[in-house]
């Protein structure tokens, strides 16, 4: 089955699978050359919003103007299109995850900024409007980049100001909402700190607060940002229970206000460059990239936290080596790892064709999966793996199938004419379309039987449109479907 | 940090059946066990509730001093008398029709809830007070472990969760329960209609029934599956309630009502978790309108209009709801007017058979080192009553089950009289 080529676990997992177009010309690179095309984005074009709107892509539904950097459900539909068509997808892979390990919801930065610039800090795009990039932009930009640096620009961005609180970081009054998460999630996880670790973190960025630029009324001119406000920020000396310095200082000296952000720059760093920091995000890398059927191997954690600590916090060398690592190309993982409602959305349109579907129609779906981009539970993210499954969910993608199957009714059945001939040649010819992993007999046995029900096969079109949308619809909306 | 469910579902799986039989005989099942049996819906107010501004200590002057701007003043609490300690309470001022339910004697408020060593984070919090096991927030939860004791077949509906992920305290070795956001969309569609779509439900049917033991992971998914198919027809006869009262509209009023919709139906389930956010009110918490008194108009109006609907039905009597948070918060309200993650916090019990009341003992909130209702140097309320204990009185009274098994200990004896 083609779905079983380790080009396409590649595609799977460090795209968002492929259309048959993109698996033509990845059909012809060797699998090291794949993955420097994907790990190299920086050479592939970044003209994607130029196709936004243009025939033979997916479509997105305007509401009056199209205004991703404005409004939400625009910034969403941008997000799920640049998913589908991105000749980066790497970088929209990452920026996904990122947006997960730094889980900020829209809902509360709205609630405090407004629709407007809410949806501008979380997703508005460099040069397009003014001010700091949005959350999910920085994203983008650090997506294979330097993981202390992101660190730096997320404790400085204006939707996490606002999401955790550190606009009111002050202090007499220390908010300590920031300090716990950058420990707890951000980077070495509970067990590595104390609770009075936790104040000392949140005097370390007392001052690190956000300002308006312009009336922000008028997205056009007035944007937050970040500043550094050296009246609000304790100068006192900060004690920890462990190393914040190389030489194994525990204590962030009293400096003077003026020069007190440095405060947070020496613990941001202490914090990205610990070996527990690298652990953690090699455990989250394995469960993203390797699988969630297994526990993370213990060699792996150690040699990609080795080469995460020695590239000094660059992510690039530490995708590239899980990409080109046995444990990644080992065929037991193939379609070990559960896939996120968004990565099985945008992988069933790339490979059931969207040319007259709109990715604003996968909106309430997502939702109903679980995913609503922007919106996360909580701080922690989304909970993964078989927590996407409850039966709502699964409802939700096995109605989602239907949905797609329904809206390509037409286009499935023309192109399945050249398995007009017998059932069994169009179960073939979706099959290898849509690279499900190999179903069990007795399952494939239910796709024949499928087939064959409701009367003699006689090939005409009517019969392949019915026939082709409902298979399309049964493989997608399949168990052996959800996995990546 | 957020603990993976994974392991236990890796276990779990092997064991995971959901009934191959049609709805008609699943009905039956149901009935067999007991349609109109009491029920329990469970509440969470995620985030960590601050139990300070939900049941106030209006008397006691440290609760005004150390919160300058969030305090609720006096004179806007609604009193509801005082407790074994003599400390004069009053709900908050959004809190109108619970007041009504405290006045009719049909709502207990469990002072100080919680355990020794409190989690101040969310998830292993939430998490806890699911396993009901401070020291493991892991594996299967309380409630899980009781539908475990149902007979056999237990019913696919025997428990309802009206959120879409299923919480810890419903995780179970063999009983998957249906996550229902919203009934009326709980329906199966299809590209084609007619016979054709008939023949892909029942593929899809006989795909999901595919549970190789050898792939737990597939296992899971298609037990999920086939799940919801056959839940299917029976959720779709709650989609059309109504309600005797009006509901509010919004998502914790209208889960609620889909709740009071299964019970009207018949549908036999046990358990229902309903849950509303928002409660992590680090900042900008408000007293009489703000982000606070909101929370407490979501909860307040949407439990009375569900209160009100069920005896409107008759169904009071037959129902406990038991409301809970992961923690309470700090005492002194941090710089910007919110508190931070804290310690205990109240429960509150209502129906039709509780014995309504003020249970366990508000805290001095004296900052002094000698004063023992309160933890971590003065910063939070110390418990007073595990939450297991209270776990135990719902599951021995109220569910007619056997707490000590499903709770791995004996928590009967401190457990307050409300049922």
């Amino acid at each position: 089955m083609a779905g079983e080529l380790p080009i396409d676990h590649l595609l799977r997992r460090a795209s968002f699978g492929a259309t048959p177009q993109e698996r033509a010309v990845f059909a012809d690179l060797s699998l090291s050359l794949a993955i420097e095309r994907l790990v190299e984005y920086g050479n592939r074009p970044d003209d994607i919003d130029t196709k936004i709107g243009q025939s033979d892509y997916v479509g997105v539904t305007a509401r009056g103007a199209f205004a991703p950097n404005t409004n939400i459900e625009d910034a969403r539909q941008r997000w799920l299109f640049r998913m589908v068509h991105s000749e980066r997808p790497l970088e929209e892979k990452m920026a996904l995850f990122w947006h997960n390990h730094f889980a900020t919801g829209y809902s509360k930065v709205a609630g405090a900024l407004g629709t407007a610039q809410g949806a501008r800090v979380m997703a508005g795009r460099p040069g397009e409007v003014p001010g700091p990039p949005g959350q999910y932009e920085l994203f983008r930009q650090y997506a294979l980049g330097n993981f202390r640096d992101l660190l730096v620009a997320v404790a400085k961005d204006p939707a996490m100001l606002v999401w955790l609180d550190g606009r009111a970081n002050t202090r007499t009054r220390p908010q300590e909402n920031f300090g716990r998460e950058i420990m707890e999630l951000f980077t070495w996880g509970v067990g590595h700190y104390t609770e009075a670790d936790v104040y000392a973190a949140a005097r370390v960025f007392t001052g690190w607060n956000l300002r308006t630029s312009g009336d922000v009324r008028d997205t056009a001119v007035g944007y937050y940002e970040f500043v550094y406000n050296a009246n609000q920020h304790d100068t006192t000396a900060k004690a920890f229970t462990f190393p914040v310095y190389p030489d194994g200082t525990r204590t962030i000296p009293a400096r003077a206000a003026s020069d007190g952000q440095q405060d947070g720059i020496d613990f941001i760093t202490a914090l990205a460059t610990h070996p527990e920091t690298a652990r953690r995000l090699a455990r989250k890398l394995w469960g993203f990239f390797v699988s969630e059927a297994l526990t993370p191997d213990a060699a792996f954690v150690e040699s990609v936290a080795a080469v995460y600590l020695e590239s000094r916090t660059e992510m690039r060398p530490v995708i590239r080596y899980i990409l080109r690592s046995p444990w990644f190309l080992n065929p037991t993982h193939y379609y070990a790892r559960y896939a996120w409602p968004v990565e099985f959305v945008v992988r069933s349109i790339k490979e059931v064709g969207g040319v007259g579907f709109s990715v604003d129609a996968a909106r309430t779906p997502l939702t109903n999966m679980g995913q609503t981009l922007f919106e996360p539970p909580d701080v922690a993210g989304w909970s993964l793996g078989p927590d996407w499954f409850s039966t709502g969910a699964m409802l939700a993608r096995m109605n989602f199938a239907a949905l797609l199957a329904s809206n390509q009714k037409f286009n499935l059945g023309r192109s399945a004419s050249v398995a007009r001939q017998s059932p069994d040649r169009l179960l073939d010819h979706l099959l290898g379309r849509l690279t499900p992993p190999e179903y069990a007999p007795e399952s494939y046995g239910v796709l024949q039987d499928y087939l064959r029900a409701g009367g003699a096969w006689t090939g005409t079109d009517a019969q392949l449109n019915t026939k082709a949308s409902g298979l399309a619809r049964l493989i997608i909306g399949s168990g052996e479907y959800q996995f990546v | 940090m957020h603990i993976s469910r994974r392991s236990f579902l890796r276990d779990g799986v092997a064991a995971f059946t959901v009934s191959m039989a049609a709805p008609a005989f699943l009905s039956e099942v149901a009935r067999a066990q007991g349609a109109a049996a009491r029920n329990l819906v469970v509440v969470y107010l995620g985030g960590g509730n601050d139990a300070l501004s939900t049941v106030v200590p209006y008397t006691d002057p440290f609760y005004y001093s150390r919160r300058p701007t969030i305090a609720v003043p006096a004179g806007q609490v609604l009193q509801i008398g005082s407790d074994a300690s003599n400390r004069p309470l009053g709900l908050h001022p959004r809190l109108t029709g619970l007041r009504q339910i405290f006045d009719e004697g049909r709502l207990a408020v469990i002072q100080r809830t919680g355990y020794q060593n409190s989690s101040r984070s969310h998830f292993e919090g939430s998490d806890i007070w699911g396993t009901a096991n401070p020291a493991s927030s892991q594996g299967i939860g309380w409630l899980g472990r009781y539908l475990e004791t149902l007979p056999s077949p237990v019913d696919p509906l025997a428990a309802w969760n009206s959120t879409r992920e299923t919480p810890r305290a419903l995780l179970s070795r063999s009983i998957g329960v249906p996550a229902i956001p919203d009934p009326r969309s709980y329906s199966f569609a299809s590209p084609n209609s007619g016979s054709a779509a008939l023949d892909e439900r029942a593929a899809q049917t006989r795909l999901s029934a595919y549970r190789p033991s050898d792939h737990p992971m597939l296992s899971l998914v298609n037990g999920s599956a086939l799940g919801a198919l056959e839940t299917l027809d029976r959720v779709a006869s709650v989609a059309s309630y109504a309600g005797t009262v009006t509901y509010p509209n919004n998502g914790f009023a209208q889960a609620l009502r889909s709740v009071a919709g299964s019970m009207v139906r018949g549908l036999g389930t046990r358990v229902f978790w309903v849950q509303t956010g928002g409660y992590d009110t680090h900042a900008a918490q408000g007293v009489g309108n703000g982000a606070y008194a909101t929370l407490m108009s979501t909860l307040g109006d949407g439990l009375f209009a569900f209160y009100s609907d069920l005896r409107n039905q008759g169904l009071l009597g037959s129902t406990l709801v038991v409301q809970f948070s992961e923690f309470g918060r700090r005492i002194s309200e941090n710089g910007s007017q919110g508190t931070d993650h804290g310690a205990a916090a109240s429960m509150m019990v209502l129906g039709g058979g509780v014995r309504g009341g003020l249970y366990g003992t508000a805290a001095s909130l004296d900052p002094a080192a000698s004063n023992p209702t309160l933890e971590n140097s003065g910063g939070d309320v110390r418990y007073e009553t595990d939450f297991r204990a209270v776990y135990a009185r719902v599951l021995d009274n109220w569910l007619g089950a056997s707490s000590v098994p499903i709770l791995g200990g004996d928590f009967r004896a401190g457990a307050p009289n409300f049922i």
